[in-house]
Parts: C-alpha cells; sequence; structure tokens
C-alpha cells in the first residue's frame, strides 16, 4: 500500500471499510507526515499523539465489530485523523488561541462542534496555528511564530486558521476544523489550495469556541475537496441546546449523487472584480465561472452595491464586540498573571505584556467605538450599514441561487508583506467579509495557480442555511477539473 | 476624524492595557488611518435603517429552570494563577485597616 497520507478522506474511509487500513495506520502516517513537516511549517501548536492513538484505537475496534454485522452504517469520518484550530476548546488539552496570555490553559470542557466529531468517530491530532483570538489574515500574528505556506514557505498560509489549512494542504491530516469571522476559513483555504467552507451564522453550535466577534464568529472545516467536507457538515451542523444562537432548524443530507448545477443562476458581482486586484487570479476565477456555464449554469450578471463599506463596518463591529469579549482575560481565572502590587494594576500588567499588537490594536478601536460620545458615530452606524450590505445580499438571492466572486484580491503573499501596516492588511479581507456581515455560508476551492505556482481560488456564497447547494455546486465544479487534486512540493 | 494621543491613553485605561509610550505613539497613527477609512460610512444615510444586531431571527430561548450538575470547583480553579480555600485568590483591592 502507498503513503496513506496520499489519500483523501472518502477514499481513506473507503479503506477502513474494506479493511485495507486501520484508523491506527491512517493516525500513525499523520503523525509520522507531522513529525517530519511540521517543524518546517509550524502548523500545529500542539500534537496530541497519545488521544490520537487511543481514538484510533476505539474507531478500529468498532470497525471491526461493523465488518462482523455490517449493521448499519458508519459516518464517513469515522476513523479519520483530523486538526482542530487552536480556538476550540479539547478537554484536558492546552488551547491558547495563538495568545500568552491563554498560555497554559487546559479547558474543563469540549467544544460541541468537536465532540460531535469525536463521537462520530473522528480521531484528533492536535491544535493547529491561528493569528491570536482568530484576529488576522497571515496566521503571523500568532504570538508562537508564524505558519508558512506549503507551496512556498516564505509566504503567508492566510489566517486566521493559517494552521488548518497548510496542514491539509501538505497531508498532515485528512480535514481540519477552522473559524471564519471576516474570511478566516475561506482565506486560508485560497491560499493553501485546498477547499473551505464557511458555515452560517447559527448553523454549527459555537459552544467552547472561544468567541472573537460574536456576531459574526462561525464553525468551518477544510478538507482537499467538497465532497470530503460533506460528511464534515453533516457531523457539526444542528442545534444545540448549550449555544442559544445555534439554529434549531434540521440539517438537510447533502446529497453529492445527483449534484448538478444545470439551470442554477450563479450570480456574479461586478463589485468584486476590483482595480488593482492580481490579472491572474480575476482571469482564474472567470474562467472558473466559464466552467459553471459549460456544466449549464445561467450566469447573471448583479450588483451588490453596499460591498465597498463591509470593510469599515467589519472593522468597528469585530474589534467593538473583540473589547468586550476579551475583557475575560486578566490573570485571574485562567492563563499566566503579571502581578503587580494590587488587582488594578495586575490587570493593566498582565493584559499589557500577554496580548499582542493586533489584538491590543482591535481592542483599542473597539473600546473607543462604544465610548461615550462616538457610539452612535462609529458602531450604531456600523450596525446600520451593516443591514445595507445584508439587504445587498437579500436582494440578489431573489435573483439568483449561488454568488460566484474571488477569495482574495491576490494570492498568498510574502511573510512581512504587511509590516507594521494594519490597514494594508485589513484589506486582504475585502471580498470575505460580506457574507460575514450577512450571515451567509460560503465555499472556496481551488481554480487554478499564477505563474510563481501559487493556488488561486474562487468563492461561492449561498443563500442562509443553504449550504448543501454550495457543497453539490462545488462537487459539480471538481468533478469537471483537477485543480483540488493539485499537491506543494514534500 | 484623528485620534490624539490624550485620547490613546484614555482608552487604553479603559481597555485595561499598559502601553508603552512606543506603542501609545504607534496606536495614535494607526487608529486614526483606521478612523479615517472608517468616516465613509458616516457619509451612507442610514436615517431610515434599522441597526443590525444579529442576523438571527431568533428570540432568546428559554429552558426549565431545573437544577443540573456544573463544574466542580476544583477544575475550574486549576487553570487559575493562583486560588485559595476554594476562591481565586487576587492582589488586594483595599488598603488594610481600612
Amino acid at each position: 500500500m502507498a503513503d496513506p497520507t496520499d489519500l483523501t478522506l472518502l477514499e481513506a474511509a473507503a479503506a477502513l471499510r474494506a479493511g485495507e487500513l486501520s484508523s491506527r495506520d491512517l493516525t500513525q502516517a499523520c503523525l509520522d507526515a507531522i513529525a517530519v513537516h511540521n517543524p518546517a511549517l509550524h502548523a500545529f501548536l500542539a500534537v496530541t499523539p497519545d488521544l490520537a492513538l487511543q481514538l484510533a484505537g476505539q474507531a478500529d475496534r468498532k470497525l471491526a465489530e461493523w465488518r462482523k454485522s455490517r449493521a448499519g452504517t458508519l459516518p464517513a469520518v469515522h476513523g479519520i485523523p483530523m486538526a482542530i484550530k487552536d480556538v476550540l476548546c479539547l478537554e484536558g488539552v492546552p488551547t491558547t488561541c495563538g495568545s500568552k496570555i491563554l498560555e497554559g490553559f487546559r479547558p474543563p470542557y469540549t467544544a460541541t462542534s468537536v465532540r460531535r466529531l469525536i463521537e462520530h468517530g473522528a480521531v484528533i491530532l492536535g491544535k493547529t496555528n491561528t493569528d491570536e483570538f482568530a484576529m488576522g489574515s497571515s496566521t503571523e500574528n500568532s504570538a508562537y511564530g508564524p505558519t508558512h505556506n506549503p507551496w512556498d514557505p516564505d509566504r503567508v498560509p492566510g489566517g486566521s486558521s493559517g494552521g488548518s489549512a497548510a496542514a491539509v494542504a501538505a497531508r498532515l491530516c485528512y480535514a481540519a476544523l477552522g473559524t471564519d469571522t471576516g474570511g478566516s476559513v475561506r482565506q486560508p483555504a485560497a491560499f493553501c489550495g485546498v477547499t473551505g467552507l464557511k458555515t452560517s451564522y447559527g448553523r454549527v453550535s459555537r459552544y467552547g469556541l472561544i468567541a472573537y466577534g460574536s456576531s459574526l464568529d462561525t464553525v468551518g472545516a477544510l478538507a482537499v475537496s467538497a465532497a470530503d467536507l460533506v460528511p464534515i457538515f453533516a457531523a457539526i451542523a444542528g442545534h444545540d441546546p448549550l449555544d442559544s444562537t445555534s439554529m434549531p432548524d434540521p440539517v438537510p443530507t447533502v446529497d453529492l449523487v445527483s449534484a448538478s448545477v444545470t439551470g442554477l443562476r450563479l450570480g456574479v458581482p461586478d463589485e468584486y472584480f476590483i482595480a488593482g486586484m492580481q490579472v491572474e487570479v480575476e482571469s482564474a476565477v472567470r474562467a472558473a465561472i466559464d466552467v459553471f456555464t459549460d456544466l449549464g449554469a445561467e450566469i447573471v450578471e448583479i450588483s451588490l452595491p453596499h460591498t465597498d463599506l463591509a470593510l469599515p463596518v467589519y472593522y468597528l463591529i469585530a474589534p467593538a464586540e473583540a473589547s468586550a469579549n476579551l475583557a475575560r482575560y486578566d490573570g485571574i481565572r485562567y492563563g499566566p498573571r503579571l502581578q503587580d502590587p494590587d488587582l488594578l494594576e495586575t490587570y493593566f500588567a498582565t493584559r499589557g505584556a500577554l496580548f499582542g499588537a493586533e489584538v491590543k490594536r482591535r481592542i483599542m478601536l473597539g473600546t473607543y467605538a462604544l465610548s461615550a460620545g462616538y457610539f452612535e458615530a462609529y458602531y450604531g452606524q456600523a450596525q446600520k450599514v451593516r443591514t445595507l450590505i445584508k439587504g445587498d445580499f437579500e436582494t440578489a438571492f431573489n435573483q439568483v441561487d449561488l454568488i460566484a466572486c474571488p477569495v482574495t484580491p491576490t494570492t498568498a503573499f510574502p511573510i512581512g508583506a504587511h509590516g507594521d501596516d494594519p490597514l494594508s492588511m485589513y484589506l486582504e479581507d475585502v471580498f470575505t467579509l460580506p457574507a460575514n456581515l450577512a450571515g451567509v455560508p460560503g465555499i472556496t476551492f481551488p481554480v487554478g495557480f499564477d505563474e510563481l505556482g501559487l493556488p488561486i481560488a474562487m468563492q461561492l456564497n449561498a443563500p442562509h442555511l443553504a449550504e448543501p447547494r454550495l457543497l453539490q455546486a462545488a462537487h459539480a465544479y471538481q468533478g469537471a477539473t483537477h485543480w483540488h487534486k493539485e499537491r506543494p512540493p514534500r | 476624524m484623528a485620534i490624539t494621543l490624550e485620547e490613546v491613553r484614555h482608552i487604553a485605561l479603559l481597555a485595561r492595557l499598559r502601553l508603552t509610550e512606543d506603542e501609545e505613539a504607534r496606536y495614535t497613527d494607526q487608529l486614526s488611518a483606521i478612523l479615517e477609512y472608517a468616516a465613509r460610512l458616516g457619509e451612507v444615510d442610514t436615517s431610515a435603517v434599522p441597526p443590525t444586531a444579529s442576523v438571527l431571527p431568533l428570540q432568546a430561548p428559554l429552558r426549565p429552570d431545573s437544577v443540573r450538575p456544573s463544574t466542580p470547583t476544583s477544575i475550574i480553579l486549576a487553570n487559575a494563577a493562583a486560588s485559595q480555600e476554594g476562591m481565586f485568590r487576587v492582589p488586594p483591592v483595599l488598603e488594610e485597616n481600612e
């Protein structure tokens, strides 16, 4: 048998059922690949070999029983090694959010999304690197050092789920969970040449997801293909009584057998093809839209007129919510403490020293936007313009079934390219922020390479809770193209 | 609309962040640039637009008010920098003899 890490998630699942490989084989192959490649990539902050092999052993015992009885079906993720972004809690396993302020924190409980994966038989390999508290577009804001892009180690993997994206691209795991507050699943998936799903706001429980921007945070997943994402979506989606923002709506089964885009109306927003974007990105996305036409989709030109306001709206609302959510880190209940003679000075010392530059910047910005005298002009106005952006999507989805657009203006940029210029880094998110503000789902998948050999991706957005349509359309595209099968050099 | 060094110091106080002089200067410049960029929102007429606080139509759900087990104190305190007698131990808030 060849290297098990060459298989896709669904191929590995088939090999498990056929008895050709065990979950222990898959898990050991991933652990070996992590040992070889993680020192250079820095995709994982923590590897949990004991837990992984224990879960693999359980999965193999259940598989052996199943092969004898053939009773019922096992979930496709059963026995499959996966990684989780280090903003999701796993009981007893260090969870840092890429921050020094949570160094050594061992959560007393497991996030619902992670627990559901484990209950479906998945094997957890470890925790992946992230921009501190998921604030960033490059993973350079991790207090533990950046992750490197497997396609070019001098370039960023994107962020904030950059560790998850790099781990999947380098085949260190079959899939990974990420989170998406302003593009943090989709943009790193694009930069690393993998497929990324941002779920609808409210679709996946956020219990045990350490909060950043509460009206925007979503849990998503990254894998090689849309087909590989389907069983992960099935495992993690659905109501959770422990998250009052999780929707009670039933989760439909995603049928890929009959997946087709024939007759589907694909809206292409003019506002997403901006001056200054990399020419190869625009041409690859337009070529991908042509593939959808060939597959039978109808292309409709649409307008999302408030698109250029998404960036200022996001960078007021998200920091405002972050400033409130991050008030809890004060050195008292978890994380290290820098003790000064009194309590107030202890707060100042601990927070000042242990939060990184970008987190402090957003706490400052959010505190300002919420402060007396500025609340209406900034936070209040941003919430109103958010209504207009959400309205753009509602109007568009009266005309079309899906929106097709680029994910990023450029391919992966070099580490250090944005230096100490936060606004230029924020502009990286220009095509991903609107979906979070509107709460709609999105999927990104590879559609080509630039002349440096870096992956290019496109994005589809669908109405709220219409993830099946996204997965089916991406699957149809991937059935007709080979881009998602390309792998970075090892 | 630029932000002043004094405002940055005031916000840092509200946010419980001890900043170095270098950080104060940098955040004054950077927050000014970001807020100037955000000023374009002020040009949008939103007089008839309601704010969006959440994209969901959900109302806060209710659950029965029943007694359930909760996480033991010892597990919660295990992550604290300092604890004593089942409580978080913190530096003094009040002066002695007050």
